[in-house]
């Protein structure tokens, strides 16, 4: 399991934007940088990113080998219902996190 | 007497063939040394890198073609970029996001990096604020586009160049 941290409010407002803002730990590795042996090291990176709002999702990305390393990813969306968000990044070798997250709106 | 006939007969043949194997083994691996000699140049070259016309290319896929006009999207980078391994990129769009106006999605292109793709971002109207952020890398100084895809078919960019003193994958150079 590779680190993630994500900073979002954990209460907000009915129909208040928030910002989400989440980083994981991951190499990113290009395929273009030679490894010792003069030969490129292999691609390896991730993919794609979602998240779900309660299951629908609200914010897609979709990563090449240009995203640094440890990638962050900073989006708004808007407070709904309370409920969760789940984190999801996907890439090369099988490569797949999901993290979830609880917020809870309150009206007005 | 027969065997030795036949073995006196076929024993040139043999040598022949040898011969000829070891010729052929021969132009074989000068063949070899030589793609090899240039083999190691093809590795150590940086790698296909983007150019402006495969920049437009792939602008070119993510709009299917329609013009794209300069304008309501605001492309939020450093002009001179101190480390190109990490650097922080803001995009934000003018738009109400509501169902009826919304931005649909949002790609970052650049010209001199192997590939001319960035990232690519895909938002709704729930997404509230079109603001997007993230950490890219660049290879040197380039010219760096931002488009903007709206629900109504339109686009939008924004162009910046920047100055790249310490390049990312500066271990896959030679000059």
């Amino acid at each position: 399991m590779a680190r993630a941290l994500i900073h979002m409010p954990e209460s907000a407002r009915r129909g208040e934007v928030f910002e989400v803002r989440a980083l994981i730990s991951h190499v990113m590795e290009t395929g273009y940088r030679p490894g010792a042996d003069g030969r490129p090291v292999a691609r390896d990176i991730i993919r794609t990113f979602t998240c779900r709002y309660n299951g629908g999702i609200v914010f897609g990305m979709e990563l090449h080998p240009a995203v640094s390393a440890n990638p962050y990813i900073a989006f708004h969306t808007t407070a709904t219902e309370s409920g969760e968000l789940e984190f999801r990044w996907e890439g090369d070798k099988n490569f797949s996190q999901t993290e979830r997250r609880t917020i809870t709106v309150s009206d007005a | 007497m027969k065997t030795s006939s036949m073995s006196r007969s076929a024993a040139p043949e043999a040598a022949g063939s040898a011969r000829r194997a070891a010729a052929r083994s021969a132009a074989e691996r000068r063949r070899l040394l030589k793609a090899g000699a240039a083999a190691p140049l093809l590795v150590l070259l940086r790698p296909a890198e983007a150019t402006p016309e495969g920049s437009a290319a792939a602008i070119a896929a993510f709009t299917g073609g329609a013009a794209v006009q300069a304008g309501r999207i605001v492309f939020d980078i450093s002009r001179l970029i101190d480390n190109g391994n990490a650097v922080p990129v803001t995009v934000r769009v003018q738009s109400p996001m509501t169902a009826a106006d919304h931005v649909t999605s949002i790609a970052i292109f650049n010209e001199r990096n192997p590939q001319p793709e960035v990232a690519a971002f895909n938002l709704s109207p729930r997404s509230g604020k079109a603001d997007v952020s993230t950490r890219i890398r660049l290879a040197t100084s380039q010219k760096l586009v931002a488009v903007a895809r709206m629900s109504d078919g339109s686009f939008w960019q924004q162009t910046v160049d920047v100055i790249v003193t310490l390049a990312a994958c500066i271990e896959g150079e030679v000059s």
